[in-house]
């Protein structure tokens, strides 16, 4: 069996989305200033190792330049000049990365569920939960839930919604039950049709796919009331200043190709005194854990992308994407440089997963 | 590192480009490439068998299980082909049945009877088309990702020659045929399981009279793979039957 050897043929064959390297350009380093795991560590993490692997050119600068070089670039890194970034451990620049991310969720929009599911045994369900419970959003809300896609935030918001107003309804009741018949029937006429409270939801994604498979989805659940659909950029989002009370972006801001332009924009469409949630996949820091986690994100997501939904390399870019997406320090270091107050993050998981809250004040 | 560790770095080399040296010897040997450990070869097997038994229509599964389990008999079924004459001129030429390489129009102008004709027909009564065949992503090795690839191509010509349509039934037929011809697990397996989704009628006719006469002439062919299809277009189906050692069918 061919396993490990080199290939007799002369050069192996470039797969046609690779972008070559310009030879003598450097590329502006997009790694993250390593956490300083115990060198038994170190040596087999495979982040580093790929990365290392990946930015070959520049590792020996670095190895002869040092320590100081790499903490210099690591905090020009925000600012890196030219327009070249990653795509999963790859390096190409910023338009060809939005447009292999676009064809990614494209191709997996209609297995996106099903994949999620068998991905994380269905805990991906429980993580969106508890990003509900956080927000704990009262009626009359209004949600703007950016790279929404398939609508798990927007229907669990209308969810949680829905049922804080019962309560509230049967609250009013119960303070009611000495009224007479004329101001029963007037409180009724109120309430019949609020049965959100004037809460509102839009959903905007950047990719039509996964708006088309979200729609299908709120049609076939029955949500329809409170709902809207956008398409757009989450980098320039269609809407206006101080418009919304809660902006979330669940798994969607690792896809983000500027991240710190994403976080300007949620910024300004939020109203002074909302708050901006963010649920993503971040560092774990337990070596145990990490180990095995890096075992089953690259030894079985690949695989099961192939056998349930045929695409092998969308896969593989989603867990080298959560490796190069920066730890939870960096990310809130980010979201104030963006002008956020209080901003803080709880890890899930031990860090799998992590949600990052901040507020406009 | 753990031995399992030094497997991820392999998943960083899809994609990269020529300039960079290979450090490993793991990296992409032909185009569709995708360099895989053997614990992601196994749980690829496993996948791919059970998805392909959930859901027949998923061809692509068919083939990565036929990937991923071929690693002895595609060996086999290429020394097979370097120790035959015409299968070493295929080796090296490397010939691709696709519509762009096939000239319809000529082969639809041949006589009936003819391979060229008979397959045409084959590919319109069946409404396919040889454009359909999954290139190979999981062969490690660039040879055996061609063995694999011809196999898949002459996959149509098999059901021309053995006179069997696309229906579950002349599928299982034709992979009882394949399984004896060339070893490879994916096709015994298929026989093995692929008669789960027939009716009893159909597996009566299967036990009876089809799967042995696969059997006996699978047995008696000299390897399918040694013969250069696509020079003998001209040539009738029957004569090619008796030169490979094909039975005529029941």
């Amino acid at each position: 069996m061919g396993r490990g050897t080199r290939a007799r043929s002369p050069a192996p064959a470039r797969p046609a989305w690779a972008v070559p390297v310009p030879a003598g350009r450097l590329p502006p380093p997009r790694g993250r200033p390593w956490p300083r795991l115990p060198p038994v560590l170190r040596r087999s993490c495979p982040y580093k190792m790929a990365a290392a692997a990946g930015l070959c050119p520049y590792r020996a600068l670095l190895a002869r330049r040092g320590g100081a070089l790499r903490a210099l670039c690591g905090s020009v890194r925000g600012l890196a000049a030219g327009p070249e970034t990653h795509f999963g451990f790859q390096t190409v620049t910023e338009a060809e990365r939005r447009e292999k991310i676009y064809h990614v969720f494209e191709n997996v929009a209609k297995k996106y569920d099903v994949m999620n599911d068998s991905m994380t045994l269905g805990i991906h369900r429980l993580w969106k939960d508890i990003l509900l419970h956080k927000m704990n959003p009262s009626p009359g809300t209004l949600l703007l839930d950016v790279a929404g896609g398939t609508g798990d935030i927007a229907f669990r918001f209308i969810n949680y919604v829905r049922s804080a107003r019962e309560r509230q309804l049967q609250q009013k009741l119960k303070h009611h039950q000495n009224l007479s018949w004329q101001e029963i029937s007037e409180s009724y006429q109120e309430d019949k049709f609020k049965s959100l409270g004037d809460s509102q939801v839009v959903v905007c994604d950047i990719n039509k796919e996964m708006l088309k498979v979200g729609k299908e989805k709120a049609q076939h659940l029955g949500y329809s009331e409170g709902l809207s659909w956008v398409l757009g950029d989450a980098e320039e989002l269609p809407f206006d200043d101080d418009k919304f009370d809660v902006y979330t972006i669940a798994f969607g801001i690792r896809n983000v190709t500027r991240i710190d332009l994403a976080l300007q924009e949620a910024y300004r469409v939020l109203k002074p005194g909302g708050r901006f949630l963010c649920l993503e996949f971040s560092h774990v820091s337990n070596p145990l854990l990490s180990r095995l986690y890096d075992l089953y994100s690259f030894q079985v997501i690949p695989v099961l992308g192939e056998v349930i939904a045929g695409d092998w390399k969308s896969y593989q870019y989603l867990v080298e994407s959560i490796r190069r997406f920066p730890p939870q320090e960096e990310l809130k270091a980010m979201i104030e440089d963006a002008g956020f107050f209080k901003v803080d993050y709880q890890n899930l998981n031990s860090g799998i997963v992590a949600i990052h809250s901040g507020f406009k004040l | 590192g753990r031995a399992c560790l030094s497997h991820t770095e392999p998943r960083t080399r899809d994609g990269r480009s020529g300039e960079e040296e290979e450090e490993e010897g793991w990296y992409q040997l032909y185009p569709g490439h995708i360099p895989t450990s053997p614990l992601q070869k196994a749980l690829l097997a496993a996948g791919s068998a059970f998805m392909a038994l959930y859901d027949p229509y998923r061809h692509d599964m068919v083939a990565v299980l036929g990937e991923t389990t071929g690693c002895l008999a595609l060996p086999n079924l290429r020394d097979k082909m370097k120790h035959h004459p015409e299968g070493y001129r295929i080796l090296q030429e490397r010939p691709r049945i696709r519509l762009s390489t096939l000239d319809m129009a000529k082969l639809q102008g041949l006589p009936d009877g003819s391979l060229g004709r008979e397959y045409i027909r084959f590919l319109e009564d069946n409404k396919v088309s040889p454009d359909t065949r999954m290139p190979p992503k999981f062969v490690d090795d660039e040879e055996l990702a061609y063995v694999i690839q011809r196999y898949r191509e002459v996959h149509d010509l098999m059901h021309t020659l053995l006179g069997m349509p696309t229906t579950i039934l002349g599928e299982v037929v034709v992979k009882w045929f394949e399984a004896v011809q060339t070893g490879l697990p994916m096709c015994v397996l298929g026989a093995a399981f692929g008669p789960i989704h027939l009716s009893a009628r159909n597996l009566q006719l299967l036990a009876t009279e089809l799967a042995p006469w696969a059997i006996r002439s699978g047995r008696n062919a000299s390897c399918i793979l040694n013969v250069y299809y696509e020079q003998r277009w001209e040539q009738s189906v029957a004569s090619l039957r008796e030169e490979i050692g094909i039975f005529p069918p029941p």
